[in-house]
This record gives C-alpha cells, sequence and structure tokens, in this order.
C-alpha cells in the first residue's frame, strides 16, 4: 500500500501557546503587546503559507530490517531495533509543511525581522509536527478498520536521525518510499528539503511494544524526553 | 552622556525606529561612533542579555530587541568601518554537517554581532573542513558549533581533531551548543567551551578571547 495523504489545514493549524514554549516562553507567561501582535502574524503567515502533504508506504518486516540497516552507523542499541521486530505493522513515511514556509522563514531572518521569522520558524515546526501525527492516527485508523485485534494497540512514529537512527539511514528509506512526489529531496548529507518535513517509520501493534526505558547512551544527551509522555500516552489509549 | 542611556533603553524595549533615530542625532550631537556603540548599543543589548539569563524576559523580547540594536548597527557601522575602528572579535559560526536546524545558531550570531562582533555565518549542514577553512582565511579564533541531533554532534569532535591535526588548536577556540548537548559532552570531546543559549555563547566566546588574548 503507498498512498499521498491530503493532510486537511485545520489538522495543522498551530496553538499559539505550543508556538510560543518552542521558544522559551512558559505558558502562561504575560506578554508583552508587540509580541502578541507577532505571534498572531507569524501563525497566520504560516496558514497563509503551509502546503502540507504526506506520503505512507506500508512495508514488511524483513523490507524495513534492510531499510533500518542503512549504511551501518546506527547505534549498536537503539529502541527501534527493539520495537521494530515486534511490530505488527510498519509504514513509512514523509510529510512537510511545503518549501514557500521554510523560503519566507530564512528572508524574515535576511530582513532583520527576527522575531516575526522565529514565529514562523516555530509555528511550521510545530506545523510539521501535527501533519506526523496525523498520518499516524489515519495509519492507527486503518488498522482498527481493518479489524485489528481488540486492545491497546498504539501507532508511532520514529525518525532517522533521533534515538541511535543515523540520519544517513534516510537514503534507504527515500530510496523506498520516494517523497519526491510531494517535494521533499533528500541532500548529499540526508537532510531533508524543505526543512520543515519529517519522514521515519509508523511502528504499529499492541502498545507495550512502545515501552522502553530511556537508558540508551544517547537519552542521557537527549534534553527533550518527549518518549516518555508519547509512550505514556500509547499505554493509556486503550480501543 | 543622556542620549547614550537613552539609547540604551529604547534598545532595552525593542523599539527600533527609536534607535536608529537616536543614533543618528547621537553623531550628530558628536559623539563618537564607538561610544555610541559601546555606551548605547552593546550596553543595552548587554542588559538585555542578563535579563534574558534570568527568565525575565523570553527569546522574543531577544529578538525584538536584537532587531533594534540593528537599526543602530545600520547607521553606526559604516562610520566604524571608515575609521577602521577594530571590531570586539572576530567568529565563524555553523551547524553541523547533517543537521539543518539553524535557529539556535542564528541567535548567537545576532547576539554576536550585538556584542560588536564580526560574524562568519557558514549556515547549515557545515563540513568541519569549511569550518576549519573559514576560521583561517578570515582569521578568526573562535569557531562556534550548533547542533540539534544527537546523531549530528560527532561532527563536532571533527572539527576540533581537524584543528589538533592542523596545528590550530592554540590559535582557533572552539565552543559548541544545542539543545542535547552538555558541558561535560564539550569537555568530552576536546571544545574550549559550551554555550548553554545565546547570551551565555556570546559571555564564553568574550572570555575565550581575553583568555587568549586574541581577537
Amino acid at each position: 500500500m503507498r498512498e499521498v495523504v491530503h493532510i486537511p489545514a485545520g489538522e495543522v493549524r498551530c496553538a499559539p501557546a505550543d508556538v510560543l514554549a518552542l521558544q522559551g516562553v512558559p505558558r502562561g507567561a504575560r506578554l508583552d503587546g508587540r509580541i502578541a501582535a507577532m505571534l498572531s502574524e507569524g501563525i497566520s503567515l504560516y496558514e497563509s503559507l503551509a502546503a502540507p502533504a504526506g506520503v505512507l508506504e506500508e512495508v514488511d518486516g524483513g523490507e524495513f530490517a534492510e531499510i533500518y540497516a542503512g549504511a551501518g552507523k546506527n547505534e549498536p542499541r537503539t529502541p527501534l531495533a527493539l520495537i521494530h521486530p515486534r511490530a505488527e505493522r510498519l509504514c513509512l513515511f514523509a510529510v512537510t509543511v511545503g518549501g514557500a514556509v521554510s523560503r519566507r522563514i530564512s528572508e524574515l531572518f535576511q530582513e532583520q525581522e527576527f522575531a516575526l521569522g522565529a514565529m514562523l520558524d516555530a509555528a511550521a515546526s510545530q506545523g510539521a509536527e501535527l501533519a506526523a501525527a496525523y498520518l499516524e492516527a489515519c495509519y492507527g485508523r486503518r488498522d482498527a478498520e481493518s479489524g485489528a485485534p481488540a486492545g491497546k494497540r498504539a501507532f508511532l512514529r520514529y525518525s532517522p536521525g533521533y534515538c541511535g537512527w543515523h540520519v544517513s539511514g534516510q537514503k534507504r528509506l527515500f530510496a523506498r518510499l520516494r517523497p519526491e512526489e510531494i517535494g521533499i529531496t533528500l541532500r548529499e548529507s540526508c537532510l531533508m528539503e524543505p526543512l520543515k518535513s519529517i519522514s521515519g517509520v509508523i511502528a504499529g501493534g499492541p502498545a507495550g511494544i512502545h515501552d522502553f526505558e530511556n537508558e540508551f547512551p544517547f537519552c542521557a544527551e537527549c534534553k527533550g524526553k518527549e518518549c516518555r509522555a508519547r509512550i505514556r500516552r500509547a499505554l493509556a489509549n486503550e480501543r | 552622556m543622556e542620549i547614550l542611556k537613552r539609547i540604551a533603553a529604547e534598545l532595552e524595549r525593542g523599539h527600533d525606529q527609536q534607535v536608529g533615530q537616536m543614533t543618528r542625532e547621537a553623531l550628530a550631537a558628536g559623539f563618537a561612533p564607538k561610544q555610541v556603540l559601546d555606551e548605547g548599543l552593546i550596553a543595552g543589548m548587554n542588559v538585555v542579555g542578563e535579563k534574558f539569563r534570568v527568565h525575565e524576559i523570553f527569546l522574543p523580547d531577544v529578538l525584538l530587541a536584537a532587531r533594534a540594536m540593528y537599526a543602530g548597527m545600520d547607521v553606526v557601522k559604516p562610520l566604524l568601518l571608515k575609521e577602521e575602528v577594530p571590531v570586539a572579535g572576530k567568529a565563524v559560526i555553523g551547524t553541523v554537517q547533517g543537521d539543518l536546524h539553524d535557529i539556535g545558531k542564528n541567535l548567537v550570531g545576532i547576539m554576536l554581532k550585538g556584542a560588536g562582533f564580526e560574524v562568519i555565518d557558514l549556515g547549515n549542514d557545515v563540513a568541519p573542513e569549511r569550518f576549519v577553512a573559514a576560521a583561517e582565511e578570515h582569521g578568526a579564533p573562535v569557531i562556534g558549533m550548533s547542533a540539534l541531533l544527537t546523531t549530528t554532534m560527532p561532527v563536532m569532535k571533527k572539527v576540533v581533531d581537524l584543528l589538533r591535526q592542523k596545528g590550530l588548536s592554540e590559535r582557533v577556540k572552539t565552543i559548541v551548543g544545542g539543545a542535547p548537548l552538555s558541558a561535560d559532552f564539550a569537555r568530552e570531546i576536546g571544545a574550549d567551551a559550551y554555550g548553554y543559549d545565546g547570551v551565555s555563547a556570546v559571555d564564553r566566546i568574550k572570555a575565550l578571547i581575553a583568555t587568549r588574548g586574541v581577537a
């Protein structure tokens, strides 16, 4: 199964508090009037420029194992190396909010409109996350519609460049997924253009497959630790 | 002197038009461009940096102030160049190879320029050889590297190693920063400093230059 997914604009609409949080502004902080106005302007600009699109392609365990092996540069121990063999379904994905947003961010910084540029950058980052979450949910719904067993099931995404999956893994992922169709290309250094794009694999199955201790060597360097909240949500979701 | 204090105060508030206008007025009143820069613009930006450091203000406030700083710099800079006033220092900065996240790096660049530095910004996805070549070409005593991805952090060590191999590590110092980094990581790879955020990066770079006596 391969599918280009239309992502409705409403699915990638950013919450102002999230856009501020990405810039280190605590929730509930009192905003200067100009910053509040700039926040609205940044989000409006993002909404006018964003062209969200995604692509999904289901693969079997053997295919994914080859893609995951990549150029052999992954960390020796990774969460995904434990998760993917236990997943019942695996789906490569890529999403983008389009190139126009990234171009405008660069222009704003060149024009010395730093604050507005940072607002747009944060909105676009949040939008790309929302687009990836939309694909995750789409794939999960298909699992439910296809008569998957009841119980706690979860569909979570993992990306090259994070959690020990080396960014060079993008080459095999791109060769199989071909996200160029939705405008995402790969640089020689394995980074995606447009910048506000996310790629990886959605692993699905019993929620427990995603449960891991964050004791890998690279976890110590990770300040976000978003995996904890994702795992908690996955384990709490029961259908 | 009053006008220089007012420039600093307006800069703190992020009022770019007022800063530009008052900078012109200060120069017209006979203040030297270097004095306007140091006691007006940089003084204001120092207060902004300190408020940011203690979480009294946040990134958007700093960026508004930076725009005001640039409004003043646009007026002063041609005069400083004409008078050949030396810059506070030079720094090569970039996001390391394999990483495109450059907001943090941009902030460091903005803050460095605000502190009177000449900044050679190599952009993102920068190979180790480019960092070193740029430092040599521009005679920059500091290379600042940023990374957001844990998988790209090893590139920083390659830059440090390359400087050693070329016998440049005494002359060119390195500072690293980015969300997943720490002072421990900086020490582990042999970098000379770690910048927690844009403001601390500027402080560390100033300290590196002061202790090494290079600019």
